[in-house]
C-alpha cells in the first residue's frame, strides 16, 4: 500500500467497505471458476474485465484473457472480427492502467498482444497513450520501457527518440528518466558512428552545454548531475589500457640465494629465498588476456613452458588490474654465483583487452637481472623467526639509503601516453571547472563534488603528462572540496572520506621526496633488511595506488580507519603487514591477503573482527553462498574438532589460505572465543607466535 | 513526528498473526493473488523477531503445498491461481525458514524454473513469456537454495543481467531500462549468488545508491522520488552486497523506519502516518536487521532470509 493515510475505520465506512469487498470476492471466485472450466463466453470475459478494472494486479485474470483470446480466435477468420477482439483487449489494458499505471500485468498484456501480430498496430494510438501517461507521470518507468519497446518494434530511428528525450528534458529539466534514455541512445549512436555522431568530442561538448544549462537552472536537482558524471567519464577516462607499473621494475637487480627447503617453514618466504621470483604487472584498468603469447619472457634462465599469468583480483573474473606469474628457479641453476637477465616485452596486442573492449596499443619492454649466489650469511636465515617481529619502528625510520631501489614510474612510458586528444580533454575539463566555480549556490554539494571530480580528472591527465606540480595543485583542490563536503553533507561523510583517502594515498606516494619520508630499511634480528613503508595515523580508510607499493616487504598501516585491504594483493613481496587499530570487520574482507604467498607476519589486533552480525564483505569474497568455494576439507577437519563451521566459516577459509608464522589478533571480539583459537591452531601449522606468545 | 522510540516488536508480531486471519477485507482481497508472497513477508518478519513459533508450521507447510502445481512444478500465489516463479521463490523461501525443503520434488521445481530460461540467458516469469531481471534473480535464487544452479546456463544468465547495466552503474528491468533500486537489488543479488559481482562498478553504483538517502533519513528508489520504507531493504541489501553500506547514515534511516510504525496496532507503513501493510512491515524490520538493530536476527542480503537459515543451507554437512 503506498500513500494511503493511516486512520481508524469509521463505523459508517464498514457497510460500504463490506459491500465492496463482497463484490470483489465474488468476481475473483467467478473468474477463477471460468478459468478452470475454460469458459470463454462473452459474459465470462466481461467478469474478468470487471475484476481487472478493480484490481489490475490479478495476474491469473490476464492469463485467462490470453487463453480466451487464443481460443476465440480459432473460430474467427473475418479480419474485422479479429480486429474487434484485439481492440477489446487493448481497451481492457487502458482501463486497467487508469486504475494502476504501474501494473506489470496490464503493460505486459499489451506487449504480448502486439507481439501476436494479429492486426496492424495503430502506432498513433500507442504513442498517444504513452504521451498521455508520461504527461501525468513523466517518470513512469513502465511507460518508458514501453516506449523503448515500441520504438524497437516499429523501427523508429534512435535519432528520433533522442529528439523526444530533448523535448521531455525541455519540458522539465528534472526528469531523470529522460536523461537516462538520452545516455543510452547517445552511447549507441556514438558506438555505431552514425551520421552526425562521428565525433565524440563534438557530441560531448554539446551535451556539456545542455546539462550545464539544466544545472544552473536548479543546482539541487540530482538528475542533471548524474548525467554530468557520465559525460565526465566519457571525457576523462583513457581510451586504452596501459601498463603503469611492474615488479621487478626496469633495470632492477635482484639477488637470490637458494637455501630454503620445502620443509623449512620458518624461512622467510621472501620469495627470493625459496627460488620463486614473482613478476607483477599492473595496468591502469582491469584487463584480460595475459598469456605467454601476449607477454614475451626472454631469459638465459631456463624458463619452463608452463608460465601462467594469474589475475590477482579478488574475484576470479578474468579481468584484473594486476597480473602475476612466478618464475621458479631450481637448484640446478644455482651451483655457483651467476647472473641472469630476464626481459619482459608486451608488444601491441589485440588480445590484452579491457572490459570495454579496447586493447593495449602501447608496447612495453623492460629488463631486470637476477643474481644467484651462495652467500654464507644466508645460512643464519634458516631460523628467521626466532623472535617475533616488532613493529615499534616509528622512531627508527630513516630515509631510504638508496632511493633508486624504490621503483616507480620506471617504465618510462608516461610520455607516450600523452596523446593529442588529452589536450581537448584537459581544455574541456578546465572549462567545466571555471563554469562551476561561477555557480550561484556555492554550497551546492553536487557542485562541490563535481568540482572535486573534475580536479581529479585533470590530475590524472597531468600525471600521464609528467607535470607533478600542476598535478599536485589539482589534488590539493580536490582534498579541499572533500573536506567541505564532509561538513556540508554529513550523512554521506564516509563516502567523501573514502574518496579523500584515495587522493591522500596519491599525494603520499606520487613523488619520491614525500614518499621517502615514509620509507626505510627495517633491520630485524635474524632477518635481512626489508623494504619498509610506514603509513600510520593518516586517517586512511582504504588503500589507493597499490601499483606504487609493489616492492614493499614490510608495511605498517596501523592506526588508520581502514575497512578494507583491497589492493594489497598486488604486493607480492610483502612479508610483514601491520593493520592493527583499524576498522576491519571480518575475515572475509581480508581475502586479498590470501593472494600474497610471501606473507608471514600479520598484525590484526584492535580491529572489529567478530563484532558485527552483518558482514559487508560476505559477497565480495569467495564463499559457498556465491558458489565459488565448495565445502572443503578444512570444514571437515574443523567439524572433527567440534568447531561450528556455520559460525567460523570465514575464519576457516582465511586461515586455510594463508601460511603465517606470526599473528596478532587480540583486541577483536572474535579473539575472545576459545573455539577461534582452535580454528587458528588447526589450520596454521607453521604459526609460531600468536598474540606475542610462542605456540610451537 | 517526535521521537520514534524503539521497535514495537510485540505489536508487529500481533499485527502479522492477526492479519493472516483477516482474509475478507478489501485490502486483503486485492492482495489475494499473492498470498504466498504475503506469507513469506509475514513469516520472515516473525523469524527475524524470534517469533516463528507463533504459527503452526505444519499448517503453513500444508497450505503452501496446496498452492503447488504438480504438472508444471511451479507454485501459484494462492490456491486456484496460475503458477509463476515469483511465488515459487516465496514457497521455497518459506520452506527454508521451517527447514522443510524435504516436502518438495526438488528436481521437478528446478526443471520448471530452468525451463523458463531463454536463449539470451534471460528468464520469463511464467509460460506467457514476460521477461524481466526480477525473474533472473528469482530463478537464480530459487535454484541456488535448492542446490540446482547447474540446471541453467549461469554464464548466459549473468551476461543478460550485465546487458541491463546502465551508465549510472545501476540496472534496469531489461536492456535500456532505467536504474531502479528494486531492480538493482535483483541484479546485484543474482550476480552475488553466482559469484559475479566483479561486473559491478562498486564505487559508481555505491554512490548512486547512497544518494538515495533523503533529507528525512529514508531511502528512495530513484533520484528525485520520495523516501519509502521498502527501499530500506532494496537499497541497504544492495549496498551491503557491494560493501558500501557505510556510505549512508544508518542512524537517520533507523529513525525514519521507526517513525513509520503504528505503535498501537502494530505494522509499518511506507511513510510516517500512512496505512500499514505486511509488505512494508517486512521491509522495515528487514532494514533494521541489516543495520544490526538489537533484538532482530541478522539477514542475508542476497537470499533475503535470516542469516542462520542461509548458513544452514550452504554449510550444513551434505548427506
Amino acid at each position: 500500500m503506498h500513500g494511503q493515510p493511516r486512520r481508524p475505520a469509521k463505523p459508517e465506512d464498514d457497510a460500504a467497505a463490506a459491500a465492496k469487498a463482497a463484490k470483489l470476492r465474488d468476481l475473483q471466485v467467478q473468474v477463477l471458476q471460468n478459468h478452470h472450466s475454460r469458459t470463454y463466453t462473452e459474459e465470462a470475459l466481461g467478469l474478468s474485465f470487471k475484476l481487472l478494472e478493480i484490481n489490475p494486479e490479478a495476474y491469473t485474470a490476464w492469463n485467462y484473457r490470453k487463453l480466451a483470446l487464443q481460443h476465440n480466435l480459432r473460430e474467427l477468420t473475418d479480419p474485422e472480427a479479429i480486429k474487434s477482439s484485439v481492440d477489446d483487449e487493448l481497451r481492457v489494458v487502458e482501463i486497467a492502467l487508469r486504475q494502476n499505471p504501474k501494473s506489470y500485468g496490464a503493460w505486459y498484456h499489451r506487449k504480448w498482444l502486439l507481439n501476436q501480430k494479429l492486426t496492424p498496430v495503430d502506432f498513433k494510438r500507442e504513442f498517444g497513450l504513452l504521451d498521455k501517461l508520461l504527461k501525468v507521470d513523466a517518470r513512469n518507468f513502465h511507460g518508458w520501457n514501453y516506449r523503448r519497446f515500441l520504438a524497437k518494434f516499429m523501427g523508429v530511428p534512435e535519432e528520433e527518440e533522442l529528439k523526444y528525450t530533448m523535448d521531455k528534458i525541455c519540458d522539465n529539466f528534472s526528469n531523470y528518466s529522460a536523461w537516462h534514455n538520452r545516455s543510452i541512445l547517445l552511447s549507441n549512436l556514438l558506438t555505431q558512428q552514425r551520421k552526425g555522431f562521428e565525433s565524440k568530442q563534438k557530441i560531448c561538448s554539446e551535451e556539456f552545454e545542455l546539462v550545464t544549462q539544466a544545472l544552473f537552472t536548479d543546482p539541487s536537482d540530482q538528475s542533471g548531475w548524474f548525467y554530468h558524471l557520465w559525460l565526465l567519464a566519457q571525457t576523462s577516462s583513457p581510451e586504452n589500457p596501459q601498463l603503469i607499473s611492474s615488479w621487478p621494475c626496469n633495470g632492477a637487480k635482484l639477488s637470490l640465494s637458494l637455501v630454503g627447503k620445502k620443509d623449512d617453514l620458518n624461512t622467510v618466504s621472501s620469495s627470493l629465498k625459496e627460488g620463486i621470483v614473482p613478476i607483477v604487472l599492473y595496468f591502469n584498468e582491469p584487463v584480460k588476456g595475459l598469456s605467454p603469447s601476449t607477454v614475451k619472457l626472454n631469459s638465459d634462465l631456463v624458463i619452463g613452458n608452463n608460465i601462467q599469468w594469474r589475475p590477482l583480483s579478488i574475484t576470479d573474473s578474468g579481468h584484473s588490474n594486476c597480473w602475476a606469474t612466478y618464475l621458479e628457479i631450481t637448484n640446478k641453476e644455482c651451483s655457483s654465483s651467476q647472473q641472469f637477465s630476464v626481459e619482459v616485452s608486451i608488444p601491441c596486442s589485440d588480445d590484452i583487452v579491457s572490459r570495454s573492449g579496447s586493447h593495449c596499443n602501447c608496447p612495453v619492454h623492460f629488463m631486470f637481472t637476477i643474481e644467484l649466489g651462495n652467500n654464507d650469511d644466508k645460512a643464519r636465515n634458516i631460523d628467521l623467526f626466532h623472535d617475533p617481529i616488532s613493529w615499534n619502528g616509528s622512531e627508527s625510520v630513516q630515509s631510504h639509503g638508496n632511493p633508486s631501489s624504490v621503483p616507480f614510474d620506471h617504465l618510462n612510458i608516461t610520455d607516450a601516453l600523452v596523446q593529442e586528444e588529452s589536450k581537448w580533454h584537459l581544455e574541456a575539463l578546465s572549462e567545466q571547472i571555471d563554469l562551476f566555480r561561477e555557480l550561484p549556490d556555492e554550497n551546492s554539494k553536487f557542485a562541490k563534488l563535481t568540482l572535486a571530480r573534475l580536479s581529479l580528472a585533470c590530475a590524472a591527465i597531468k600525471s600521464r603528462g609528467n607535470s607533478p606540480i600542476e598535478r599536485k595543485g589539482y589534488c590539493e583542490e580536490a582534498l579541499g572540496f572533500f573536506s567541505d563536503l564532509i561538513y556540508l553533507d554529513p550523512s554521506h561523510k564516509r563516502y567523501y572520506e573514502d574518496e579523500r583517502s584515495s587522493v591522500q594515498m596519491d599525494q603520499l606516494t606520487c613523488n619520491m621526496a614525500t614518499f621517502m619520508e615514509h620509507c626505510s630499511d627495517q633491520v630485524q634480528s635474524n632477518l635481512s633488511p626489508l623494504n619498509h613503508v610506514q603509513l600510520c595515523r593518516l586517517a586512511l580508510t582504504r588503500i589507493g595506488y597499490p601499483e606504487r607499493l609493489l616492492w614493499v616487504q614490510m608495511l605498517d598501516l596501523s592506526h588508520n580507519n581502514l575497512r578494507s585491504v583491497e589492493g594489497l594483493e598486488a604486493l607480492q613481496q610483502l612479508v610483514c603487514l601491520n593493520i592493527s587499530n583499524n576498522q576491519i570487520s571480518g575475515f572475509t574482507s581480508l581475502e586479498p591477503l590470501t593472494k600474497i604467498i610471501s606473507l608471514k607476519v600479520l598484525d590484526l589486533s584492535c580491529n572489529e573482527i567478530g563484532a558485527h552480525s552483518i558482514d559487508t564483505a560476505r559477497y565480495i569474497c569467495l564463499s559457498p553462498f556465491s558458489h565459488k568455494v565448495e565445502p572443503c576439507d578444512a570444514f571437515e577437519e574443523c567439524r572433527k574438532k567440534n568447531i561450528n563451521v556455520e559460525e567460523f566459516w570465514d575464519a576457516i577459509l582465511f586461515f586455510k589460505s594463508v601460511n603465517l608464522v606470526q599473528l596478532d589478533v587480540k583486541g577483536n571480539a572474535v579473539a575472545n572465543k576459545d573455539t577461534f583459537r582452535t580454528v587458528v591452531m588447526t589450520l596454521s601449522p607453521s604459526l609460531k607466535f600468536l598474540d606475542g606468545t610462542c605456540v610451537h | 513526528m517526535g521521537e520514534p522510540g524503539e521497535l514495537a516488536a510485540d505489536e508487529h508480531v500481533r499485527y502479522i498473526v492477526t492479519a493472516e486471519k483477516k482474509k475478507d477485507s478489501f485490502e486483503s482481497l486485492v492482495m489475494e493473488h499473492l498470498r504466498l508472497s504475503g506469507a513469506y513477508w509475514g513469516l520472515t518478519t516473525l523469524d527475524l523477531l524470534h517469533k516463528l513459533q507463533a504459527v503452526d508450521a505444519r499448517e503453513v507447510v500444508d497450505w503452501i503445498m496446496s498452492c503447488y502445481h504438480p504438472e508444471s512444478g511451479g507454485f501459484a500465489g494462492n490456491v486456484g491461481h496460475d503458477p509463476h516463479v515469483l511465488y515459487t521463490l516465496s514457497a521455497v523461501q518459506v520452506l527454508c525458514l521451517f527447514d522443510r525443503l524435504d516436502v518438495l520434488d526438488v528436481d521437478k521445481i528446478a526443471d520448471y524454473v530452468a525451463g523458463l530460461q531463454k536463449e539470451d540467458g534471460s528468464f520469463a516469469g511464467d509460460i506467457w513469456g514476460e521477461v524481466d531481471t526480477r525473474f533472473s534473480y528469482i530463478s537464480i535464487c530459487t535454484l541456488s537454495l535448492l542446490h540446482r544452479l547447474h540446471k541453467i546456463n549461469v554464464e548466459k544468465a549473468v551476461e543478460y543481467i550485465v546487458s541491463c547495466k546502465n551508465l549510472d552503474g545501476g540496472f534496469g528491468a531489461m536492456p535500456g531500462g532505467e536504474s531502479h533500486a528494486g531492480q538493482i537489488f535483483c541484479c546485484v543479488g543474482a550476480l552475488a549468488i553466482t559469484g559475479s559481482l566483479h561486473h559491478v562498478d562498486r564505487d559508481l553504483l555505491g554512490w548512486w545508491l547512497c544518494e538515495r538517502q533523503c533529507r528525512d533519513g529514508g531511502l528512495n528508489g530513484r533520484p528525485e522520488k520520495l523516501a519509502d520504507v521498502c527501499y530500506s531493504w532494496w537499497v541497504l541489501s544492495s549496498l551491503i552486497m557491494i560493501d558500501r553500506v557505510h556510505w549512508i547514515d544508518k542512524e537517520k534511516l533507523a529513525k525514519f523506519i521507526l517513525n513509520c510504525q503504528d505503535k498501537e496496532n502494530g505494522g509499518i507503513s511506507d511513510r510516517p502516518d500512512n496505512a500499514v501493510d505486511i509488505y512494508h512491515t517486512y521491509f522495515g524490520v528487514a532494514g533494521l536487521s541489516l543495520m544490526e538493530y538489537p533484538g532482530v536476527k541478522p539477514m542475508d542480503p542476497a537470499y533475503a532470509l535470516p542469516l542462520d537459515v542461509v548458513n544452514r543451507i550452504f554449510l550444513r554437512k551434505q548427506q
